[in-house]
């Protein structure tokens, strides 16, 4: 009975997303047929594009960097947190510590660290603001964080124009100083006949991921932030403080989102220039939506996301406009949220209707009881 | 999730005895003190683009699209709606007022942009006000749909034609302006003297009064209009019960999804109109990204505003203030803004010292102090971050005034037929 019942709830689970991304596949075919151009033809050169190795490579280096984005999302929604300034954080977080990567020179091992922290410290910080301003003075983290992302653009160039920069090499972008051999990490040859290696940062998101999902389902705090997220006032009863969580909260954040311009940065740029990739942080979001906050459920999006854009490429190809693909993506989000609540709605019901039954089952047979747990 | 979010750091606060009331005369005076206050900066650091009627024109139309994603926003959270999809609503503005506006005209392009907010708005009330989605998710998701809709629709149109591209139309043609007949001659006279607060006072008239698009004319009229069918008719009276408490007002018959999905349709139309402004007005063409996070911005002047028309528009037009001086010689105008900005820090600092809130005083005294440092140690400010004045600007004034600030109550929270 009980294994019958998990086995439902994982299928209700699986049901939305899956809903959501049918939904959105007819929606697309749709604007396509419109357009003239043919839905199964754009599919197939989807696929056909993701079955060469170079694209399969690209698919998981832009996963990694939306894995890391998504989780840190994630870590502020699991607390009715939202943390929509992660695109301003990880870019500040990219350029600071492309600057003092490029400046210092240490032993290998060490330098990536100096130059890691120095992304988790500059993304906790940028992060931390809106943290303080919501503990503070009672400002929208979502308004906040919003304005920052912004500000850190202004201050990016500023720092980047001003003090940082120097001529990139052949072309006329401009960014910090290379950084040496001893700060990059190689990437890995993952995949045959690629000609292009995989992040070998990769493995960060991986950590980030089980770090994710330890903190959250196996420490005191990860309670207490669940908590916090499901009933506010629930988690104050039970002696939670709520304005030091959002403030640690946000931090972490913070810190996570400082770390996802690093496999690019150190494993293929090696220098933060005008043309560093940006809107990561609020693919994040999308993602982190799509998954459902689940770790797992996270890097399937984060994949997903991956496959459209590297494959998107392609469509131009054919003579299909690529900003299809942005078209799926925003539907995919939409259907999914609309897709998860029509599902809870769904699922309450049915846990209505199981408990009346069983509860008109037992009625005759004696005094009632209280509703089963 | 509830949209409404986790609510710390905001501590009720016991009613007042006296109640403060935004009248006429109150709302004059404070114009006349700010620009006193400003004159006495342009005097003192001879930044005469400050005040010049040049400065105060391209604020009045930089604060244009501002009020309307700001107007927007105001009737969807006063009916219980948290839109943050304001963004997106004004991006589809832009595309379909470019479309329109090309095609067959400015004001259809008006028409044809509101339409198209009023599509953005209607996904976020199916997705809210129907499936229960939170807002600020589905919000989110708008913004992330509208960025592509519009780039593809750009692609198949405009691209072909000619002058345009993938993200570029062609030049649009554009709305007529009018003026106060006598104001100009009178006007500029005294505006050139640069005498103290007369001058000012020349300049800001002759801002408001002369070379004004038409376009602006109906955004304010907008405001005015929905101040009254918010707060002066049965409508709005039911609109606004929905945003307070969607339970009680469902008891007394009041159908309280048809109000919400009229409040977010309205509020989609009047952020799209600010997109098709911005298009059609500012730009004179459509360009992606144009909209800049005005959305957010107008989001922030409503909050500021205290969820009110007059406050909102004062909050929209300090934004499109900020804006405006960026772009007449940024680099002085803003420094001497900063001058500006310690000279108020002060007054606040003060104000709250009086009303015994000692530590943030010397916190706010702090950073004004900061502020004047800088503005005596530099000469210009860099400009990278003038472009950034207007979200520094939002933040300073939430940070000193989000605490005194009332949403509407229900505002962001899930409802559902029956579930009272």
């Amino acid at each position: 009975m009980a294994a019958r019942f998990e086995l439902r709830r994982l299928g209700l689970a699986l049901a939305a997303p899956l809903l959501a991304v049918a939904f959105a596949a007819i929606l697309t075919s749709i604007v396509l047929l419109i357009a003239g151009d043919s839905p199964s033809g754009a599919l197939r050169t989807l696929v056909d594009a993701a079955k060469r190795p170079r694209i399969q490579v690209q698919i998981l280096n832009l996963a990694t960097l939306y894995y890391l984005s998504a989780i840190a999302v994630a870590i502020g929604f699991r607390m009715n947190l939202f943390n929509i300034g992660v695109d301003g954080q990880y870019r500040l977080a990219a350029l600071l510590a492309a600057e003092v990567g490029g400046v210092v020179s240490l032993p290998a091992p060490l330098h990536v660290t100096v130059i890691l922290l120095t992304a988790i410290t500059v993304g906790a910080a940028w992060a931390g603001i809106a943290g303080l301003l919501k503990v503070t003075r009672g400002v929208s983290e979502v308004i906040s964080t919003i304005m920052l992302n912004t500000i850190a653009t202004a201050l990016g160039a500023y720092l980047l124009t001003e003090h940082f920069a120097v001529p990139v090499a052949g072309s006329n972008n401009i960014g910090t100083k290379p950084i040496p051999a001893s700060g990059q990490v190689p990437g890995i040859s993952l995949i045959p006949d690629a000609p292009n290696k995989v992040f070998g940062l990769i493995f960060l998101a991986v950590i980030a991921g089980i770090g994710y999902s330890v903190l959250l389902n196996r420490t005191r705090f990860g309670f207490d932030l669940r908590a916090t997220g499901r009933s506010e006032t629930a988690a104050v009863a039970s002696g939670v403080n709520v304005k030091r969580m959002v403030l640690i909260t946000m931090l972490l954040s913070g810190a996570v989102a400082g770390l996802v311009g690093m496999p690019q940065l150190l494993g293929d740029s090696y220098s933060y220039s005008l043309d560093f990739p940006t809107g990561i942080g609020f693919t994040g979001i999308a993602i982190a939506l799509l998954g459902r906050n689940h770790p797992i459920g996270i890097a399937f999006g984060a994949l997903l996301w991956g496959f459209l854009d590297a494959s998107s490429v392609a469509l131009d190809l054919e003579g299909i406009s690529k900003e299809i693909v942005v078209i799926m993506q925003g539907t995919i989000v939409l259907c999914v949220v609309i897709a998860y609540e029509l599902v809870r709605r769904y699922a309450i019901a049915q846990e209505q209707r199981r408990v009346s039954r069983d509860l008109s089952a037992r009625a005759p047979s004696g005094e009632p009881e209280g509703v089963p747990a | 999730m509830s949209a409404s979010g986790l609510t710390v750091g905001a501590p009720p606060e016991a009613p007042r005895a006296v109640r403060f009331r935004l009248t006429w005369r109150v709302g004059l005076l404070a114009v006349l003190a700010f620009l006193l206050l400003l004159s006495f900066v342009r005097v003192v650091s001879d930044a005469n683009d400050l005040t010049s009627s040049g400065t105060i024109g391209a604020a009045l139309a930089a604060a244009v699209p501002i009020a309307m994603a700001g107007l927007g926003g105001l009737w969807s959270e006063r009916a219980g709606v948290v839109n943050i999809g304001l963004e997106g609503m004004m991006i589809l503005g832009t595309w379909f007022g470019a479309y329109a506006a090309f095609n067959w005209g400015p004001w259809y392009g008006v028409v044809f942009g509101a339409v198209g907010g009023v599509l953005g708005g209607l996904l976020h009330a199916v997705a809210t006000v129907t499936f229960g989605v939170d807002h600020i998710v589905s919000g989110v998701a708008i913004n992330i749909l509208a960025l592509g809709w519009t780039r593809y629709l750009s692609s198949l149109t405009f691209a072909n034609y000619a002058g345009g591209g993938d993200t570029q139309s062609p030049r649009l043609p554009t709305i007529d302006r009018v003026s106060v007949p006598g104001m100009n001659d009178l006007l500029a006279d005294l505006e050139v003297k640069r005498w103290f607060f007369v001058s000012d006072l020349a300049g800001l008239l002759r801002g408001l009064t002369v070379n004004v698009s038409e376009l602006i004319v109906v955004a304010a009229l907008l405001i005015v209009l929905s101040y009254f069918v918010l707060w002066r008719t049965a409508f709005g009276l039911r609109l606004r019960s929905c945003g307070e408490n969607p339970v009680a007002a469902e008891s007394l018959g009041v159908n309280v999804y048809f109000y919400k999905y009229a409040a977010v349709l309205v509020s989609g139309g009047l952020a799209g109109i600010g997109g098709a402004f911005l298009a059609i007005v500012s730009g004179n063409l459509y360009r992606e990204g144009q909209t800049g996070g005005r959305g957010f911005i107008g989001l922030a002047a409503m909050i500021f505003g205290n969820w009110r028309p007059a406050g909102m528009a004062a909050g929209a037009g300090i934004f499109g203030y900020t804006d405006a001086l960026q772009l007449r010689s940024g680099d002085t105008s803003i420094h001497a803004l900063l001058l500006l900005i310690a000279l108020l820090l002060f007054a606040f600092a003060a104000w709250q010292f009086s009303r015994r809130g000692r530590r943030w005083a010397t916190v706010v005294a702090i950073l004004g102090g900061v502020t004047l440092a800088t503005y005596l140690t530099s000469d210009t400010v860099p400009g990278q971050f003038t472009s950034a004045a207007p979200h520094i600007t939002t933040l300073l004034v939430l940070s000193l005034a989000a605490q005194r600030l009332r949403m509407p109550k229900a505002d962001g929270l899930p409802y559902r037929r029956g579930g009272g």
